[in-house]
């Protein structure tokens, strides 16, 4: 957008200013960083500008004893699961609805796709009953229903959309080949729509891994706990011991810098499509 | 050859279908009927108070206290986010050397779990040793140093700092979608007819980005009247309910203070707001597309 050719200074203010927003992002980061490795004593008594006496990996120890390990696995579970239940049950609707053509269809894609701007509020009472009456209350497999519901209007309109799309001569091929509906979608429309699965999948990824009101709601015992809501209790934990929350706050970022780390800008492209359609 | 097998589709539709309608449409209903009972959620018994529950609601100084915070927030959020985003939407889309780079270290916060983000937050807004007074200290600021989270004039502005601390990078993204669709020969045109780069923004870029930026000022809207978990962790609502919020207050009547009915009602009214003003930007919307 901007020419070569401006004046030198305004190319020097652009870059200040680009540097000014770098370090807002990432300074709150390096804060952390920086004085995890701290002892209590050393980041109450010093300054937070300063560097740690001795850089040890006491607080990690610290925060990995709490069976972090056991809070990064129930989140693990969490999600695959409730992605793959997702992802198989929206590309499905998502076939039914756009291509085949059926009465009531209009009717459906507005149901799935009105969910889009509710907020999930209105449902925090009932599902917190239904999950009681159903006896799945604090189990791991009481987020899974809500994980898969909340997400599904995302999934089918972003999957609906781009199956839609897809030329009628393809299938038409399988039919005449004798394939059956379900081949079909299996065989040729599911395939065919991977850039839309990945994205609705990494855009969903980050949404559970990072989702905390439906864990605070349902789930209750320690053993239970993914990630966020088990950060979010650490703070009592350690309350007195701000270098090892500080630790405990990086350990939880890790896995989806990770993952940002290898996506990159398909990660990026897959969050603002989710929510762009959404 | 579009089948038409109303049986077969409905087989496709259904798993997603049961799932969805189990979780996420039957609660709705379930809602508006829980908002006219006083219930506690477990007991056997509910108490019938026909509209007593929304007589209360609108009598509430604290649910109007909530509400006004956060049509302040979506507000704020509006008017901070999207020209911030702008540009540097703008910058990352620019030739400038590294616009790559600046881009993938901006996106990062939108990585960050709101629990995270919040706890973050609560460290560098701390009183004693919190970044913010460490760095106004720095620089021989010492009295603005405070609580920024522990004073109600503040504590809604901090927290309101933080979520675009979040949020930014992400309309960023969109707008740099946006301007990358801008043909470029439309620029260049003006650019040799002597246009300057701010007009060139203000008469050219800025009316093509209006779709994008109707379409992320709807996001914006419909996210800031949903915000729960980085206020949650970082204020719980306080101090004095400076930063109470609908689905805070929601959820303590709920889940603290177990009022499942008034929850109920507040959840309602969360519901028929958040559809009302979508339906009022769409519109909108819609008959300035007519116009354009």
């Amino acid at each position: 957008m901007l020419r070569s050719g401006n004046p030198v200074a305004s190319r020097v203010l652009i870059y200040l200013l680009a540097v000014i927003w770098v370090v807002i992002t990432i300074y709150p980061l390096i804060f952390l960083v920086q004085n995890s490795f701290k002892t209590s004593t050393e980041f109450f008594m010093g300054d937070v500008w300063t560097l740690p006496g001795r850089f040890s990996l006491a607080n990690y120890q610290k925060v990995w004893a709490t069976h972090f390990a056991r809070f990064l696995a129930n989140s693990l579970f969490v999600v695959s699961i409730s992605l793959l239940i997702l992802l198989l049950a929206g590309s499905s609707a998502a076939f039914g609805l756009s291509r085949i053509r059926f009465r009531l269809s209009g009717f459906f894609y507005y149901l799935f796709v009105g969910g889009l701007t509710i907020p999930v509020h209105i449902t925090l009472i009932p599902v917190y009953i239904i999950t009681r009456n159903l006896g799945i209350y604090d189990t791991l497999w009481a987020l899974v229903g809500p994980f898969v519901a909340f997400n599904m209007p995302v999934a089918v309109f972003v999957l609906a959309s781009f199956m839609a799309d897809i030329p009628a001569s393809l299938e038409e091929a399988g039919y005449i080949d004798g394939a059956s509906r379900f081949q079909v979608f299996w065989n040729i429309v599911l395939p065919i729509s991977r850039p839309a699965v990945t994205a609705v999948g990494i855009y969903n990824a980050v949404i559970l891994w990072n989702e905390f009101i439906f864990p605070l709601v349902l789930i209750n015992s320690t053993w239970k706990r993914p990630l966020t809501l088990a950060l979010w209790n650490f703070q009592g934990e350690f309350s007195a011991d701000v270098p090892a929350m500080m630790a405990a706050l990086l350990l939880s970022m890790l896995p989806l810098l990770i993952f940002y780390a290898v996506t990159k800008e398909r990660l990026i492209e897959g969050l603002v499509a989710g929510a762009i359609k959404g | 050859m579009k089948k038409h097998n109303f049986l077969a589709a409905l087989l496709f539709v259904l798993p997603a279908l049961l799932i969805y309608c189990f979780y996420f449409v039957y609660p709705i209903p379930a809602s508006a009927y829980y908002s006219l009972f006083r219930w506690n959620g477990i007991s056997p018994q509910k108490l019938y108070l026909g509209f007593g529950n929304w007589v209360k609601l609108v009598q509430d100084e604290l649910f109007w206290k909530s509400l006004t915070n956060n049509l302040i927030l979506v507000v704020a959020s509006i008017v901070i986010q999207l020209p911030m985003a702008l540009a540097l939407g703008l910058l990352i889309s620019s030739q400038l050397r590294g616009a790559r780079l600046f881009k993938l270290l901006y996106f990062i916060p939108m990585m960050l779990s709101a629990v995270a983000i919040g706890i973050t937050w609560k460290f560098i807004y701390e009183p004693n040793f919190g970044l913010l007074n460490g760095g106004l200290r720095l620089f021989g600021l010492d009295s603005l140093a405070r609580g920024w989270l522990g004073e109600p004039r503040l504590a809604l502005a901090a927290v309101i700092a933080t979520i675009c601390w979040q949020f930014i990078p992400f309309y960023m993204v969109i707008f740099a979608a946006a301007l990358a669709g801008i043909p470029q020969e439309l620029l260049e045109a003006a650019y040799i007819d002597g246009a300057s780069p701010a007009v060139s923004f203000f008469r050219i870029t800025l009316p093509l980005l209006r779709n994008t930026i109707r379409t992320a000022a709807i996001l914006s809207l419909t996210g800031s009247l949903k915000y729960f978990g980085l206020i949650y962790v970082m204020t719980e609502g306080g101090p004095d309910h400076a930063t109470e919020l609908l689905a805070t207050y929601m959820y303590k009547q709920a889940f603290t203070g177990f009022r499942m009915g008034y929850g109920s009602t507040v959840a309602v009214f969360m519901f028929l707001i958040s559809f009302l003003l979508t339906v009022l930007v769409l519109r909108l919307g819609k008959r300035e597309a007519v116009y354009a």
